[in-house]
């Protein structure tokens, strides 16, 4: 038993060894550009297929296995210095978290590069020569390379420190990741600097990577597996600290082993499956550090975020007289069943049922300046309640309001919590809290049919036409959108934004930050809630992916490329990602690689979002502020 | 492009087919997770490429070339049916088909049943698909979770070993094989025991810690339901810490080719797999496909392949039966189709609208430095189904 | 006699066993203005934020007209009629200057809502309130884009649309050129007179302290070492020791 014990917490340090590598690159990436760099599992993943193909190249022993794990380091190395000086470095003025946006572009990009490089099929890679064996510990076996993986990983963190404490290049870049600003005013050649950080942060992934083979074949699935742990380590540990990233790691990593050796246990009378825990265990410790100390294991709180006027657009009271486009849009979506097709009239349901998503997640994301990396969970939790409802016998007209009031009640609960946190932590927390809604939601067999999902859920005679449930999405999305724009020029709106340009302000003014943004996430939740509700009468089915990681992503990436700072911008990107994604989807088999460039391609083109941007270009033409 | 403009392709080759087939194709909507199952779905988007050429080839349906219009769900139920509607509404596709994942596959069944639309599901395994959430425009070739159990438990059975440890994916196919397995040994080997269950997240496993908490249960035997990447990992870690030495391992899916080919060298002997052993079946129906298919893509068939092929040629055969593209007559011509397939005769049962194409069952073994089956049969599909009173309890009527 | 507006009884602070603050006493009457100063590392900052609500004091009390509000936060304290400036200005930059002062009187309002017209109603109140510290021609204008001085002027005006007992401003000129700092306290020592409002201000520039103040406080090394008359303050020995060899009205602390 004590054995046992003992050798999964040693299975836990070599599993953490890997995630600590990848971990590390991350961390030092964001430390010193503030980029949170989504492509880093695709990093991982290049490695690994970069040292199979070297070794099948080179063949086995030493050089073929050990040769190959620096041949794939250096490679990834030289593939992260390209991306940063090709792409990355021409968004670093855009507000935050368009980098997300640029770089999940690039792990679409790499997924078709890998795809039609490599194949389909999983490669299984080299075992370390030598060490393919297990030594005897505790009387069991375990595997030597483990054992090698398990002091790897440290030293290569500490090489990693020694580079940063004992060199002048380190000096600087720790310099740069404790004020960037205050790195500049020193004259450090920041270019150079970002250029190669961001090679460095890539090399580890793909050493990782390249280390990972003796465990796990080069496979497609490499890259958004780690990715999600990797953040969460990163958080978890403290952003920017490199033992915190250790520590962080060892403790994903050894929960995750720990729930695994328990296995099944009956708990008050229930059996309770450990195994299955490890779904989300990273998540469930990564809120509870959040909730207790959002900076993390290792991090410092942070300073108050020092906003620079060129990051916040301005949103004067629309003038009226400007409006009209607005009707048009408004004249030509009436219009729409009588010119379109069936299937136009079901995408255009389908958008602006998105529009509305998004638009929720920008009310809080550019008013509030909360970003979300969860969204997904409000979307998800209505679609789900207005589903049970349904299946319980409810009418449509009842089921849509009843997943509106528990996304809402769910964005009360989850709310509380986030207020009490800003940036990158408030996001990461959110995500935690929408990955343990996507794991009951899996797990829930009776209620929410589990991975299956439910099936069955139509709407009503009455709106089962596809234009009927067209007019009826347009009403009630419609309406919806149009509060939260309204929103922006009420007190809420307001007070949103002042708490958003500057807490200390608003706080000395009176205003209860805290309550305010909590009100603000409730709205949005609730918004999102519809929206979810009314997807999940427009498909018939429901399963969890609609509470997934890849929802948000999509809420986030139609949030940034419409223009965040901006009322129309959320529902503008939700149209151009959706169009966008249907139409190349149909177009080309290599649909990841042109949709990644074409996300690319519009970060770069608009760093404010395509109605940010467009407003900018504007005002310069007219010669206005 | 390795993919190729299926869609262009076919239209072309259906031009070139000659006066026979001047009249306007029928249109088939395909719909399938391609960017998510690649190792899976290349191959079998291969199958279906190489069956609508030869029915084109042989003159089409009834004179009418066939063509078949691909879409990519992205693993989405949402986007799927989102697919589905524009192959329906936009393409006027007569019938649809594809699948691979289950909760994609009863989104779109669910949406047949909704618009009244036959669809031939090829790939996914969920027993719901014809049974609880079964309707009467959903139908499915492939031997279902159930089927396949069913057919290695028949091995476990006569292994009579006591103790089974049970590591399976956590998402509906690990779970229902699971349940399935247990249900049937229960029934047939009372006093059976499941000492441990490792349900590792899907893609995600940690095979070291579950190649661990597997050997200290001390189980007799390993009943396994992970494919894929998983797979491998645990293969590896399995072996390297000796759980596998002189232990009888059960492994749903483990000879087929997709999953064995990658192990090579490492592939686990003596294992008791289903799967597809195409290098060594030498019935002329096989042969036939063999050689076509390496003629026609210098490869050679994966089992994605194989249910790619079978599924087209249903769709085929279903629309020749129905002589019309009327919803309802496709639906009546495929209930009690029976056609040929490369794994032998085939019949869609009218009771569940579920084919009986069977599976390979076999040992692993080593041969060239690769993974083989080796002491294979063919386990017809219709063995392996629970009788008629039985499925009528669980479809709804 | 009435308690007066603000009374700050024996508050102190420790950090990590270093005493900022020691046992500090000093009030302020309604109608006064009050300055607090001292050499860099006296204590000043530490004090005034546990007055504004950011620091709670290890010990004493801090007394609002009678009342005790020690450890309010800011936003309770604004409620209870203290509004403060900052010595780095904060204003709300996304928005115009008449926007900002309208946040300022939603919060006043307690006006949450979400369908309501922020606007229209209290333009008035705002252009009054503008035009009060010489602002009204800039009420569309961004704070984005203003001068700094003027910048301090829409701070002001936003700290007064309570109307309060007490403002506090925390080196109200520090940054502004010579000429416009008098203005501004002119500005502002004309307002307390009218409504009978107490300012506490710290303040590095010894003419604005000698020229502005009614009364004046000294703290050194955590200790109040002096309070009376700006002539007084100016006399005392202590006061000319502590500030020797220092310029009067340099560096920031």
């Amino acid at each position: 038993m004590i054995a046992s014990f003992l050798i999964q917490t040693l299975n836990g340090l070599a599993s953490a060894s890997l995630l600590f590598l990848v971990a590390l690159g991350l961390t030092l990436i964001f430390g010193v550009t503030r980029v949170v760099n989504f492509a880093h599992g695709s990093f991982f993943m290049l490695g690994a297929y970069l040292a199979v193909s070297f070794h099948g190249f080179v063949g086995g022993g030493v050089l073929g296995f050990w040769g190959g794990a620096l041949f794939a380091a250096l490679a990834v190395g030289v593939v992260g210095a390209v991306a940063e000086l090709t792409i990355l470095r021409r968004i670093y003025r855009a507000p935050e978290l368009l980098q997300l946006i640029t770089t999940f572009g690039i792990v679409l990009l790499l997924k078709d590069v890998v795809l039609y490089t490599w194949g389909p099929e999983d490669i299984l890679g080299p075992r370390a020569p030598g060490l393919t064996g297990a030594v005897w510990i505790f009387g069991k076996p375990f595997p030597q390379y483990d054992l090698l993986l398990l002091v790897l990983g440290p030293l290569i963190g500490l090489s990693v420190w020694l580079l940063l404490t004992r060199t002048d290049w380190g000096t600087r870049v720790r310099a740069a990741t404790e004020d960037r600003d205050m790195a500049a005013a020193l004259g450090i050649n920041q270019a150079l600097m970002f250029t190669g950080v961001f090679a460095l942060g890539a090399l580890l992934a793909g050493l990782a990577g390249a280390l990972a083979l003796p465990r796990e074949p080069a496979n497609h699935n490499m890259d958004l597996t780690i990715i999600a742990d990797v953040f969460v380590v990163t958080v978890v540990g403290g952003l920017g600290s490199l033992p915190g990233a250790y520590v962080a790691a060892v403790i994903i990593s050894v929960v995750k082993a720990w729930c695994i050796g328990i296995g099944d246990v009956r708990l008050f009378g229930m059996a309770f499956s450990f195994s299955k825990l490890t779904l989300v265990a990273e998540f469930i410790v990564m809120a509870i550090v959040l909730i207790i100390r959002p900076w993390g294991l290792f991090g410092t709180p942070q300073s108050p975020q020092r906003v620079s006027a060129a990051s916040i657009l301005p949103m004067p009271v629309p003038d009226v007289k400007r409006l009209w486009p607005l009707a048009l849009v408004a004249l030509a979506l009436l219009m729409l069943p009588l010119l379109a097709d069936r299937f136009t009239v079901v995408l255009a349901t389908d958008i602006i049922i998105f529009a509305l998503f998004a638009a929720s997640l920008g009310l809080i994301m550019g008013l509030g300046g909360m970003a979300s990396f969860g969204h997904a969970a409000y979307f998800g939790a209505g679609a789900y309640a207005a589903a049970v409802a349904f299946k319980a016998g409810a009418p449509f007209f009842v089921a849509v309001p009843a997943g509106v009031a528990f996304a809402g009640a769910l964005a009360m609960l989850f709310g509380w919590f986030c207020v009490r946190l800003s940036g990158v932590s408030l996001a990461m927390l959110t995500l935690a809290f929408a990955q343990i809604t996507w794991a009951i939601a899996f797990q829930w067999d009776s209620v929410t049919g589990g991975s299956n999902g439910l099936v069955g859920i139509w709407p009503p005679d009455l709106l089962s036409g596809k234009t009927a449930y067209y007019f009826a999405t347009l009403l009630l999305a419609g309406a919806a959108i149009l509060i939260i724009w309204r929103s922006a020029h009420a007190p809420l709106g307001y007070l949103m934004r002042a708490a958003r340009d500057s807490r200390i302000r608003a706080e000395a003014v009176g205003v209860d930050v805290r309550i305010i943004q909590w009100r603000a996430i409730i709205l949005a939740g609730a918004a999102a809630g519809l929206a979810g509700a009314l997807y999940v009468f427009s498909k018939g089915s429901l399963s969890p992916d609609s509470l997934s990681i890849p929802r948000s992503v999509d809420a986030l990436a139609m949030v940034l490329i419409g223009g965040v700072q901006t009322l129309v911008g959320p529902v503008v990107g939700a149209a151009v990602f959706m169009l966008l994604q249907d139409w190349i989807v149909r177009a080309t088999p290599y649909w990841h690689a042109v949709l990644g460039i074409t996300l690319i391609l519009i970060t770069i083109i608009f760093p404010q979002g395509i109605v940010g941007t467009l407003r900018q270009w504007r005002q310069r033409r007219e010669g206005g502020p | 492009m390795r993919l190729g403009r299926l869609t262009m392709a076919l239209a072309t080759m259906a031009a070139l087919a000659g006066p026979a087939m001047a009249q306007s194709p029928i249109k088939v909507g395909e719909i399938n997770s391609y960017k998510v199952i690649p190792a899976f779905l290349e191959p079998y988007r291969k199958g279906w490429e190489l069956a609508a050429e030869e029915i084109n080839k042989s003159g089409g349906i009834n004179g009418r070339p066939l063509e078949v219009i691909s879409r990519d769900d992205n693993g989405a139920p949402g986007d799927a049916v989102r697919a589905a509607e524009e192959l329906v509404s936009r393409e006027g596709v007569a019938l649809l088909t594809g699948g691979f994942l289950s909760h994609v596959g009863l989104a779109i069944a669910d949406f047949a049943k909704q618009r009244k639309m036959p669809f031939i599901a090829s790939e996914p395994l969920t027993d719901k698909l014809v049974w609880e959430n079964g309707n009467a425009y959903t139908f499915r070739l492939r031997a279902s979770t159930y089927m396949q159990v069913s057919m290695l438990v028949e091995e476990a059975v006569k292994l009579n070993k006591k103790r089974w440890a049970l590591v399976y994916p956590n998402y509906e196919y690990g779970q229902s094989a699971i349940a399935s397995f247990k249900l049937l040994m229960a029934d047939r080997q009372p006093g059976v025991e499941f000492v441990v269950e490792q349900a590792p997240p899907l893609n995600r496993i940690d095979a070291g810690s579950v190649a661990q908490a597997v050997a200290d249960a001390k189980p007799d035997a390993i009943f396994n339901v992970t494919f894929g990447a998983d797979l491998q990992k645990f293969v590896r870690e399995g072996t390297t810490r000796g759980l596998f030495k002189d232990m009888t391992v059960l492994s749903v899916l483990g000879g087929e080719p997709e999953y064995l080919d990658p192990l090579r060298d490492e592939a686990p002997v003596g294992w008791i797999v289903t799967g597809y052993p195409w290098y060594a079946i030498d019935t002329p129906e096989h042969k036939a496909f063999l050689a076509a298919y390496q003629a026609k893509f210098n490869d050679y068939p994966r089992l994605g392949s194989v249910v790619g092929y079978a599924a087209m040629i249903s769709v085929g055969e279903a629309l020749r039966k129905a002589k019309s593209t009327d919803p309802e007559a496709i639906v009546a011509a495929t209930k009690g189709l029976k056609h040929s397939t490369p794994f032998g005769p085939i019949t869609y049962r009218e009771i569940d609208h579920q084919s009986t194409m069977g599976a390979y069952v076999g040992r692993i073994g080593l041969k060239d430095g690769k993974g083989v089956m080796v002491d294979w049969r063919y386990e017809p599909g219709e063995r392996h189904l629970p009788s008629d009173d039985v499925v009528k309890k669980l479809r709804p009527q | 006699m009435t308690a007066p507006v603000l009374a700050v009884e024996e508050i102190g602070k420790s950090f990590k066993g270093f005493r900022a603050v020691e046992r500090v006493s000093f009030s302020v009457d309604a109608g006064e203005l009050l300055a607090l100063i001292g050499p860099n590392g006296a204590g000043k900052t530490t004090t005034f934020n546990m007055i504004n609500g950011q620091l709670a004091p290890d010990h004493g009390r801090v007394r609002l007209g009678g009342e005790d509000v020690t450890r309010s936060p800011p936003r309770a304290l604004w409620r209870a009629g203290v509004a403060r400036t900052f010595q780095i200005t904060q204003t709300f930059a996304s928005m115009s200057v008449a926007e900002n002062l309208l946040v300022a009187i939603l919060s006043r309002e307690s006006a949450t809502g979400l369908l309501a017209d922020a606007g229209r109603a209290n333009a008035d109140e705002i252009q009054a309130r503008l035009d009060e510290v010489g602002m009204g021609h800039a009420a569309d204008t961004l704070c984005s884009v203003l001068a700094y001085g003027d910048l301090k002027r829409v701070e002001l005006a936003i700290a007064l649309v309570n109307d309060p007992r007490l403002l506090l401003m925390d080196e109200p000129t520090a940054g502004m050129a010579a000429r416009e700092r008098g203005a501004l306290m002119r500005l502002v020592a004309e307002r307390a007179r009218q409504r009978n409002t107490a300012v506490l201000f710290t303040e590095h520039d010894m003419d604005v302290v000698f020229g502005h103040a009614d009364r004046v406080v000294v703290m050194n090394r955590g200790r109040l070492i002096a309070e009376g008359t700006p002539a007084e303050v100016r006399a005392n020995p202590l006061v000319r020791e502590v500030y020797l060899g220092s310029t009067i009205g340099e560096a920031n602390p």
